[in-house]
């Protein structure tokens, strides 16, 4: 197979892509490891005039620890994230999430932030980002504005960015508290897509939950946080009652359709399971960290 | 566009448009056909090749996004008559049925050994969960990725055993 044919650019420096993107935008789609684009191309669900390839722009693949918040580069792949020490200590969730993304293959080319705005209601990371209520910092030529990760994701495939920005890195917060996460997914097979996933982060106070964060993979139009879990847990004691209930209110907030890998309510009771299961390795990792 | 690259160790360059995917770049422009295309869809991993030493999948790759970058392939792998320690390892072990699936194991394989030279059988299956064995002999493919880690670590021994012995001789 064969894309349809379209122009390629490989931006040289940031500014270089924004002045591609201010020009071009409306007709460019912007192209990392192209894990995800690619395919696209190749299915000629998307025929952009333009591939702006950004892989050759310096100083975007970092993994970096400032100020409360882990940023993920632009250029971080999934691999890097899957063997970052930084992350393995500070935000381990990722690290749990990144092995379970595609396979070995596709995690030495794609990025986190790709996938972020490939914004696909079956993709890992946006639910995990949700779960973190991460932000993401889109740049263009006029500026550069922070998305938080609930309101990037509007519909499948379909994101807040506007055609002349780009993402240049995903923050995450890390918690100062005791904190842990984990995530949980549902694949027929290494490299399919998720059955159903869930992505749960919690901090502790004392024996109680001092914020809760929970995402959910393939399972709606676009990952969902399923807030009024979140808020059920905010402030409680994780008892197994609490939990509970969190993991039912987690599984109203899904809005699954039946296909090949299960009908609705199978995939509903999925995420109650999953929600039920990551809450408690999650505050029981949360009370081993340091 | 032009597009220049290292394949197994030589410069090699064509001209092509920026749709052309890196795998039919391979066999297309440069007849190198060792590389296999399967799904064509980024499933199966028959079209792995190595970029900068690392396995990723052909068929999901422009050429033009390999532009400056180092590539292995199946024909680089044995250097003159002499096979590399994974090709005597998946003809030992008997690690191949209908063949198809074999280049891109090997570098699979070779990658794996580069980074991790005596690994788990775990992580031997985890390191091919990417490449797909239609016939299923998956089996001998992780005898032979173990046979090639062994050899490996024979020829590493070997000068320091050599070493170790012209030492003690003295």
């Amino acid at each position: 197979m064969f894309p349809a044919a379209f122009d390629y650019r490989a931006a040289t420096s940031l500014e270089d892509a924004l002045s591609i993107l201010k020009e071009r935008g409306d007709e460019a789609k912007v192209m990392a490891g192209g894990q995800s684009l690619i395919p696209l191309l190749k299915l000629r669900l998307t025929r952009p005039e333009l591939v702006v390839d950004i892989a050759h722009i310096p100083a975007m693949n970092g993994i970096k620890h400032d100020n409360g918040h882990v940023s993920i580069g632009a250029l971080a792949r999934h691999v890097d994230i899957e063997r970052s020490k930084e992350l393995a200590t500070s935000a381990p969730m990722l690290v749990e999430a990144a092995r379970w993304i595609a396979d070995p293959l596709v995690r030495n080319r794609g990025t986190l932030v790709g996938s972020v705005c490939h914004a696909d209601p079956a993709g890992d990371w946006g639910s995990v980002i949700l779960a973190f209520d991460a932000e993401i910092v889109a740049v263009s030529q006029s500026g550069r504005r922070v998305i938080r990760a609930q309101d990037f994701f509007q519909g499948p495939f379909t994101t807040a960015l506007k055609p002349d920005e780009m993402v240049t890195e995903v923050r995450i917060p890390v918690a100062k508290a005791l904190a842990g996460g984990a995530y949980l997914k549902l694949e027929r097979r290494v490299g399919d897509f998720a059955t159903v996933a869930v992505a749960v982060q919690v901090e502790l106070a004392g024996n109680k939950i001092a914020r809760a964060g929970i995402g959910l993979t393939a399972v709606g139009p676009q990952n969902i946080k399923a807030t009024e879990a979140e808020r059920h847990l905010q402030g409680k004691e994780p008892t197994d009652e609490v939990i509970a209930q969190a993991a039912r209110l987690a599984a109203e907030a899904a809005e699954p359709k039946e296909d090949a890998r299960g009908s609705a309510a199978y995939k509903k009771d999925v995420v109650r399971v999953f929600v039920q299961r990551g809450l408690k390795s999650a505050t029981g990792r949360a009370r081993e960290a340091k | 566009m032009k597009v220049a690259v290292k394949v197994n160790g030589t410069e090699r360059a064509g001209d092509v448009e920026p749709r052309v995917l890196l795998v039919d770049f391979l066999r297309t422009n440069l007849r190198l056909t060792g590389t296999h295309i399967g799904c064509d869809t980024s499933s199966c991993g028959a079209c792995t090749v190595l970029i900068d030493g690392e396995p990723v999948k052909s068929c999901t790759v422009l050429a033009v996004q390999a532009a400056g970058r180092s590539i292995a392939t199946v024909e680089g792998l044995a250097q003159g008559a002499n096979l590399s320690p994974i090709q005597v390892g998946f003809h030992e072990e008997h690690g191949l049925q209908c063949g198809f699936c074999t280049p891109g194991m090997m570098l699979t394989g070779t990658a794996l050994l580069d980074r991790n030279p005596n690994p788990t059988e775990d992580e031997i299956r985890w390191a091919i969960s990417g490449n797909i064995c239609r016939c299923t002999g998956y089996m001998n493919i992780v005898k032979a990725i173990q046979h090639a880690a062994m050899a490996r670590e024979a020829a590493n021994a070997a000068p320091r055993e050599k070493a170790a012995a012209a030492a003690g001789g003295e």
